[in-house]
């Protein structure tokens, strides 16, 4: 009883977050729309004992995707007033697509089915089961070429981010290590006869 | 209880949510990858709450993999808009003509 009311209430919450999201006038609202609607997703998942993938949503999405969506939004200096203009002009559209989506959504499932009964609840799993443990046994062993091609997918996703937004400013002066090791004596230093010496005991260039 | 029927009504709900926010934000690039994030959140949900309810949990290992994908995405993303708003001093969808004939 206590879940289904905890459903409704993450849902409505989850719901009203997407609003915010997709109207807020303010890119940055919409950011921490999006962060809600996370953080209430997240919720979701534990209450139908998704344990490890609501931690990892809240751990990637909260921390570090959002944090970079938001670090965007408010670093890039935006019109917010001239973004907006047209957007009740097509608003309508975007609604009649939304229900449109919807219906054929609960079309296709009801028609088809797929052979699932959907009215199905499932019972608590027991205290001591572990869906971080379960999930790692077949993270490991079934799927650890997928596993291995994601983190080479994340590789790619910095290297790419670094040199997209890596730029050469004129006008700088870096350090070139290289350069600094490789200079010799004959480069830098010069001996010359001192001015002010005595032109008996001046010997010129040292040992 | 929840059914599967509950998570199945709202992550459809939320996808065309999404769809909405993309018609009504399609001036504002940030938004539109905001909006891509939320309806790869509710595929998401369906993947999560199929895997739950039929018992299987090779759907959340690929809950897994889209999150992966996900981030990079939206790593990319956001690195190709940083370069954009350099070049263009906009991220107006309708700034973005050069290409046009």
């Amino acid at each position: 009883m206590i879940v289904q009311v905890l459903f409704y209430v993450l849902s409505a919450i989850l719901l009203a977050a997407a609003l915010g999201v997709i109207v807020a006038r303010n890119p940055v609202y919409s950011a921490l729309a999006l962060v809600l609607a996370f953080f209430s997703s997240a919720a979701l998942w534990l209450l139908i004992e998704a344990e490890f993938l609501a931690i990892v949503l809240v751990l990637v999405y909260v921390g570090a995707v959002m944090v970079l969506f938001l670090f965007v939004v408010m670093m890039l200096d935006i019109n917010v007033e001239e973004i907006k203009r047209g957007f009740i002009r097509y608003a309508w559209l975007g609604w009649i697509t939304a229900f449109l989506v919807i219906a054929q959504m609960s079309a296709v499932f009801a028609v088809r089915g797929f052979g699932i009964d959907t009215a199905i609840g499932v019972a608590p799993q027991p205290a001591d089961h572990s869906n971080t443990r379960e999930l790692g046994e077949v993270l490991y062993t079934t799927y650890v070429y997928p596993f291995e091609l994601a983190a080479m997918v994340l590789l790619v996703a910095i290297i790419a981010a670094i040199s997209l937004t890596m730029r050469r400013r004129p006008g700088l002066k870096p350090q070139d290590v290289a350069k600094q090791v490789a200079v010799r004596r004959e480069d830098r230093v010069r001996l010359i006869k001192g001015v002010g010496a005595k032109p008996d005991s001046a010997q010129g260039e040292g040992p | 209880m929840i059914t599967l029927q509950h998570m199945l009504t709202l992550s459809a709900v939320l996808f065309s949510l999404s769809i909405a926010g993309i018609f009504l934000n399609r001036k504002n690039v940030i938004l539109l990858l905001m909006c891509i994030e939320l309806m790869l959140l509710a595929v998401n949900f369906s993947f999560v709450s199929f895997s739950r309810f039929l018992g299987d949990l090779d759907g959340q290992v690929f809950v897994f993999f889209v999150l992966t994908v996900a981030a990079a995405e939206s790593a990319i993303g956001l690195a190709i808009l940083v370069v954009l708003f350099r070049e263009r001093r906009s991220i107006n969808v309708e700034d973005l003509d050069t290409m046009k004939g």
